[in-house]
């Protein structure tokens, strides 16, 4: 079966354009990034600031030019299309954004900003329109006669689910979700991502998930794609990467994940330094500055890993078959 | 054990409609020992950054502390401190540092100028002798090359190293007490563990006690002697924090932590809390939590005060009192 969406080579350069007209270097964002989602399935991409995770997900529905790559969904090639074709396919793709405070037009409201879609899009005569706003209220869980209320007048997670009726009013299949709970409180965020499992289910939809969380990614990802410095240092199915992770960035990712269970293990490696510029990525391998495996040399420093299949997941390390696990590292006094 | 800090019956308050004043903050009382970390957990608008703002009078107007609130330093009484003698503790007896390392920092001043100032305005020393102490500083809160480093402006330093300035300068009047308002929660996860790392090390060498200010019940797992969690301006629950994890008792408590995703055991749904946060201007009459909470019933009604559950172990809920009846039973 052909993927909902295939992603090759994706790359996005941010022109070094400096104070004053100064140059400055390039910013090499995405640095060759290539996945698939499938129909019904969750993409999680995982990463730290600067990652470049936010770029992928904004070129693909083109809110920005990509550098070079393809990303072609159903078959299509999103990058080559005009503004007609653009616009007809924005109605398959849509995006969640991370902050429900200024993704909203505050002077639109709640039931205006939901039809928008509808009547760019020719999707429901004037008269449907309010009969199918109160609908997909109802289906995120809000209140119908809420229609007529502003944002200033709703909570972070009310906004967010007005956000999402957005997002469903086209009837989309993909919808791209940048970080969207990580501005929630938990007891909100827990709420949004139990409504986003049940509209995937619902409605068959895929996401492609950009979140730093990997307990959060936990809840709701098929698959997972941490990505380093513009790039993907490993990706594989939900359970293979946060039990048995080959790319020593994700075993240092999942260490860090704070638990909150006061008995657990507190092995945690603790990374040295910072991430480097991605205007200036370092040689080889973009991760062997910060590197704690055992197996590190002089090659990581001059030749770039490619992204192999390595035991369930596909790993891009010189020396992935050996990457410790966080409790083997313990155990060597690591830390 | 020395009490350090002792925070009575806190309120403040700030104007609502037709002169009425209501009180994001409502009632709060706690102690902390010396070499303590109490961690102060709950969600935004629960008043748990006013709390710690509190602390040092640092309430910003319209806002108020309402008398009857009491702060203990020691021997001294915090609010009836002004102008100078309040500046003498401000740093000195408690070091604060707050989320975000970006606008906590001045941009125009060097970090070498932003940390000796504080040294400088509490210390009789020298320029030359001030220079010296942040440079250790700098050192004992991780920062490689600290010589370099002190010539830097904040937006020369990526966030991480930013934080640890912060600490650093948190640090120079040697405070006994340090109040971190929501430390980490700026940063990705690996400079969080770095920076918690930091912490727990001055914590341990310094003595100092820790008033960690958080929603993150996984940060404070791993670290808080004691946790008191708050719900609408008040403290609801409180225990130590292998009690307080081993066994959650208030329902918003237990609500919280069916809410938490995690990383480790078996995958279920999540099982959050219904509804939202109440506004500060409307809590709600009788136990705050009673129009969300899934096991309300008619005594609720009334509001219920801080009830013994077990050793250490107290919250805002009256079926405390049928917990410890079971318990006897």
């Amino acid at each position: 079966m052909t993927p909902l969406l295939a992603v090759r080579d994706l790359v996005k350069h941010y022109k070094g354009g400096g104070l004053f007209g100064r140059s400055a270097p390039v910013v090499r964002a995405v640095d060759g990034v290539s996945f698939e989602v499938a129909r019904g399935e969750t993409l999680a991409l995982v990463g730290e600031s600067g990652c470049g995770k936010s770029s992928v997900g904004r070129t693909i529905l083109r809110l920005q030019e990509p550098t070079s790559g393809q990303a072609l969904y159903e078959g299509v090639d999103v990058f080559s299309l005009d503004r007609t074709a653009l616009r007809q396919l924005r109605r398959r793709m849509q995006i969640i954004f991370q902050d429900p405070y200024s993704s909203l037009n505050p002077r639109m409201s709640a039931g205006a900003a939901i039809a928008e879609g509808l009547e760019i899009h020719r999707l429901a005569a004037r008269s449907e329109i309010p009969g199918r706003v109160a609908a997909l209220l109802e289906e995120v869980g809000l209140d119908p006669t809420y229609t007529k209320r502003y944002p200033h007048e709703f909570s972070g997670g009310q906004r967010q689910r007005i956000g999402i009726a957005r997002a469903l009013a086209v009837q989309p299949s993909f919808i791209v979700c940048d970080e969207p709970v990580s501005a929630l409180d938990v007891s909100v965020q827990a709420q949004v991502l139990n409504l986003l499992s049940d509209l995937q289910r619902q409605r068959g939809l895929s996401y492609l998930f950009i979140a730093h969380d990997l307990a959060v990614v936990r809840q709701i990802a098929h698959r997972i794609a941490v990505m380093y410095l513009g790039r993907i240092v490993e990706e594989g199915p939900t359970d293979q990467i946060l039990s048995f992770p080959r790319h020593p960035y994700t075993v240092a990712l999942l260490s860090a994940v704070p638990e909150p269970d006061p008995s657990a293990s507190r092995n945690r490696i603790v990374l040295s330094g910072d991430l480097p510029s991605p205007s200036n990525p370092p040689p080889g391998c973009p991760f062997h500055s910060r590197c704690f495996h055992p197996q590190k040399n002089a090659r990581c420093s001059t030749e770039v890993p490619t992204l192999r299949p390595v035991a369930g997941t596909v790993a891009a390390c010189h020396y992935a078959e050996s990457t410790p696990t966080v409790a083997e590292l313990s155990i060597a006094g690591v830390r | 054990m020395t009490t350090v800090l002792e925070v009575n019956n806190l309120r403040v308050s700030f104007p609502g409609p037709a002169h009425s004043r209501f009180c994001p903050v409502d009632g709060v009382s706690f102690s902390l020992q010396r070499g303590e970390t109490l961690a102060l957990v709950g969600e935004s608008g629960c008043g748990k950054s006013l709390t710690s703002l509190a602390l040092l009078q640092l309430i910003p107007a319209p806002g108020r502390i309402e008398s009857g609130s009491g702060i203990r330093l020691g021997d001294t009484d915090v609010l009836a401190l002004k102008g100078e003698a309040l500046r003498r503790i401000r740093g000195r007896r408690i070091g604060m540092i707050f989320q975000d390392p970006m606008t906590s920092l001045n941009p125009v001043f060097t970090v070498e100028a932003q940390i000796t100032e504080g040294i400088l305005a509490h210390f009789r020393i020298s320029k030359a002798e001030a220079r010296d102490r942040a440079l250790q500083l700098l050192q004992e809160v991780g920062i490689p090359d600290p010589g370099e480093r002190l010539k830097a402006y904040p937006h020369q330093l990526s966030g991480g190293m930013r934080q640890r300035v912060m600490i650093a300068i948190a640090l120079s009047a040697e405070p006994e007490i340090l109040v971190a308002d929501e430390p980490t929660t700026a940063l990705d996860v690996t400079v969080q563990a770095q920076i918690l790392e930091v912490l727990d090390d001055l914590r341990a060498r310094r003595g100092m006690a820790v008033l960690l200010i958080t929603h993150d019940l996984g940060i404070v797992a791993g670290r808080a002697d004691r946790v008191a969690v708050m719900y609408a301006g008040q403290i609801v629950e409180e225990a130590s924090t292998p009690r307080l994890f081993a066994s959650p008792s208030h329902p918003y408590t237990q609500g919280l932590f069916a809410s938490v995703p995690r990383i480790t055991g078996p995958l279920q749904r999540l099982n959050p809390i219904r509804g939202s946060v109440p506004a500060a201007s409307a809590w709600p009459t009788g136990c705050r939590f009673r129009p969300r909470c899934p096991k309300a019933f008619d005594r609720s009604e009334v509001e219920p005060p801080l009830l013994p559950v077990g050793p250490d172990h107290r919250m805002r809920c009256w079926l405390a009192e049928q917990t410890k009846e079971t318990g006897h039973g």
